[in-house]
């Protein structure tokens, strides 16, 4: 023990202490300047459509006709086009509504949370992370709004927004499910807000490219958004205040988003969503599978556009750890429920868990355990955070097993109710398959339009985590 | 049409340059004057001057606003407008109307925060004498500027200019409104 030996006689202080200095990550490497920063990313907007945009930009659209036809199926139809029957009254929409509002959070977590944190490693991937939000928040959208069957529904007679029915009616406030309208809108809402505030800066700079450029139209478009901004640092000091605040305001946002979309299930009474772990847990897949959204989508992105020096690989070991830590509360919830279900000595919550391992859907468990649980322990290992192909095929297991895990969590708890009269299997139909792998194409065509017309990376933030940025020249000192 | 004089545009070219020139101009006592970064130089509030920005005002009050309109959106559907007994549960509670509550204090708490970010800084301003500069391209992406308006009560011309040329400016060029 270091008390060991301390002289009584006299007060045991260090004449200098010196604190451990930790080497830091460089964040853009090859010691690039800010001018190859803009560069480089108004590049990717200026230079000619690439022929790879296209073909992505027609498969996308191409599946995201299947969710259009899908949808206007539904409506023209009725809800009975899903596969939904007694006992399972809840399953694909709510599995693929929480699937996708779960892909968001992680966008919202590097945008929010990370910023709080000073993690300055976020600046790469904070804005294509915050995109992938936006969209993953319209698929999720779809969802909801299109299960009430007439659509328009949704808004006038009430049946999500508060306005009153025929019988003047008002939604009811006390239900977990008015809970998410506003969880979910207000989510959307602010991720588009807070994505914009981050864009202004980065439109200014192409703004005036293209206006020095002749592109007199390009530069009108980009100019109206821009909203004159000339990177005044009076004008900087109310932004970064601004962005403080969204930060600040955004993180028990995130926080709430999706523990209100798991008190859709921890309030019933249902064996195996009764569960007081819920919030928690819900929250780290989401965070999980966000990140594994990310991964999908960042390394092809940096592949194809030589974002090397920007996205290091120090940044996918961020994410692999991230992705690591957040699988692990993951794999330790599913522990933690079999556990309760065995301690609480509920017979019915036993039965759910046993049936959920080894019952008619012990199929979809076992996939969701070997892609949530164990995938992520790869990524203890330097060499594999290091195979981007193999962290790339990691990351898409991460977003099946997270699919996966909804469906689990939904399905086997309906399909076993009380009373074995009331057991049923349930099965997708045609309808909702169509309208699931469609709502990919959606994503992807909104995902390109993002990265063909705006910025990928925010230009301004990364900048100011340069090693030049310091004001005293901090990085001749180290 | 004759162009009127708007002020003095300095480049430099570093963050530690363009520090130092701030702190320069501030304590030579302008009051009208602006420094153009490409991003936001951390440490220059300090070096410009600039008191902490207001926006949090704007923020609580928009929190305020969005939680009381949570609050009494709920007490007026379900106590005033309709009172309807669900699963035997009161007509009001704060207890179950706090999630949506919550959500709307964040919602106005945005909405707010950058509508006063936009007041304060006094955008959109689509026309500036910066913007109409060349030098705004390289504002916006490598250099950085000092800009010191003519209408400010301590300007004229040569000591401006001296005190931006002893400060360390690479360049200084004339602003025309």
């Amino acid at each position: 023990m270091a008390h060991a030996h301390t002289d009584h006689s006299a007060p045991a202080i260090l004449a200098e202490v010196k604190p451990v200095a930790f080497p830091r990550a460089t964040l853009v490497e090859k010691n690039r300047s800010f001018s190859w920063v803009t560069e480089k990313i108004c590049g990717i907007i200026e230079g000619p459509t690439p022929r790879w945009w296209w073909i992505a930009f027609a498969v996308s659209g191409f599946l995201a006709s299947f969710t259009v036809a899908g949808i206007i199926y539904l409506v023209s139809t009725g809800v009975g086009v899903w596969g939904h029957a007694n006992p399972v009254n809840w399953a694909w929409d709510i599995v693929n509504f929480v699937f996708w509002i779960g892909i968001g959070h992680a966008g919202t977590l590097i945008s929010a949370i990370l910023c709080l944190l000073r993690q300055k490693w976020r600046t790469s991937i904070n804005r294509a992370a915050e995109a992938m939000t936006i969209f993953a928040v319209v698929c999720a959208a779809i969802f909801p709004v299109f299960h009430v069957g007439r659509v328009w529904f949704a808004v006038l007679p009430g049946y999500l927004f508060p306005f009153p029915n025929a019988n003047a009616i008002w939604p009811n406030f006390r239900s977990p499910l008015e809970w998410d309208v506003f969880a979910v809108s207000t989510y959307g809402t602010v991720s588009v807000l807070f994505w914009y505030i981050g864009l202004i800066p980065d439109l200014a700079i192409l703004r005036d490219r293209f206006y020095r450029a002749g592109d007199k139209i390009r530069s009108a478009l980009y100019g109206f958004f821009a909203m004159g901004w000339r990177g005044s640092n009076r004008h900087w000091s109310n932004y970064e205040m601004a962005y403080l605040v969204l930060a600040g305001i955004s993180t028990p946002l995130v926080l709430s988003v999706h523990t209100i979309v798991s008190f859709d299930f921890a309030v019933s009474l249902l064996p195996g969503w009764h569960t007081t772990i819920f919030p928690p847990y819900f929250v780290a897949g989401a965070i999980f599978s966000g990140f594994g959204m990310v991964l999908t989508l960042m390394l092809p992105l940096r592949a194809i556009f030589r974002l090397e020096d920007l996205i290091t690989q120090y940044h996918i070991d961020c994410m692999c750890k991230i992705i690591l830590a957040t699988g692990t509360i993951v794999g330790y919830a599913y522990g933690m429920e079999f556990f309760i279900a065995w301690y609480g000595s509920n017979p019915y919550e036993g039965f759910a868990f046993i049936n959920r391992a080894f019952g008619h859907y012990a199929w979809a468990y076992w996939i969701m355990i070997t892609c949530n649980v164990v995938t992520p322990q790869f990524f203890w290992f330097k060499r594999i955070r290091r195979n981007i192909g193999l962290v790339w095929i990691l990351s898409i297991f991460v977003n099946v097993g997270m699919w996966f895990e909804r469906f689990v969590i939904i399905v086997t708890s309906l399909a076993r109710d009380f009373l074995p009269s009331s057991w049923g299997y349930y099965s997708p139909s045609a309808v909702e398959i169509f309208t699931f792998f469609g709502t990919f194409g959606v994503f992807g065509v909104l995902f390109l339009l993002f990265i063909r017309f705006l910025p990928i990376m925010p230009m301004a933030e990364i900048k100011a985590v340069m090693p030049q940025a310091d004001v005293h020249g901090g990085h001749d000192k180290h | 049409m004759a162009a009127t004089f708007y002020g003095l545009m300095a480049r430099f070219d570093t963050a530690p340059e363009i520090y130092h020139a701030a702190q320069q101009v501030r304590d030579a006592g302008y009051k009208n004057w602006d420094c153009i970064t490409p991003f936001p130089v951390h440490g220059l509030d300090g070096a410009m001057g600039l008191r902490r920005s207001n926006v949090p005002k704007f923020s609580l009050l928009g929190g305020l606003t969005g939680f009381t309109t949570g609050m009494s959106m709920i007490w007026f559907t379900g106590a005033f407008d309709y009172p309807l007994i669900v699963g035997g549960k009161p007509y009001f509670s704060p207890l179950f109307a706090f999630p949506i509550s919550y959500e709307l204090t964040i919602l106005f708490t945005a909405f707010a925060t950058i509508a006063g970010m936009f007041i304060l800084n006094w955008l959109p301003q689509h026309y500036h004498p910066v913007l109409k500069s060349k030098e705004i391209l390289r504002g916006l992406d490598d250099a950085f500027y000092v800009v010191i308006e003519a209408r400010d009560p301590k300007f004229d011309l040569n000591r401006a200019k001296a005190l931006l040329s002893q400060a360390g400016a690479k360049e200084i060029s004339e602003l025309e409104a």
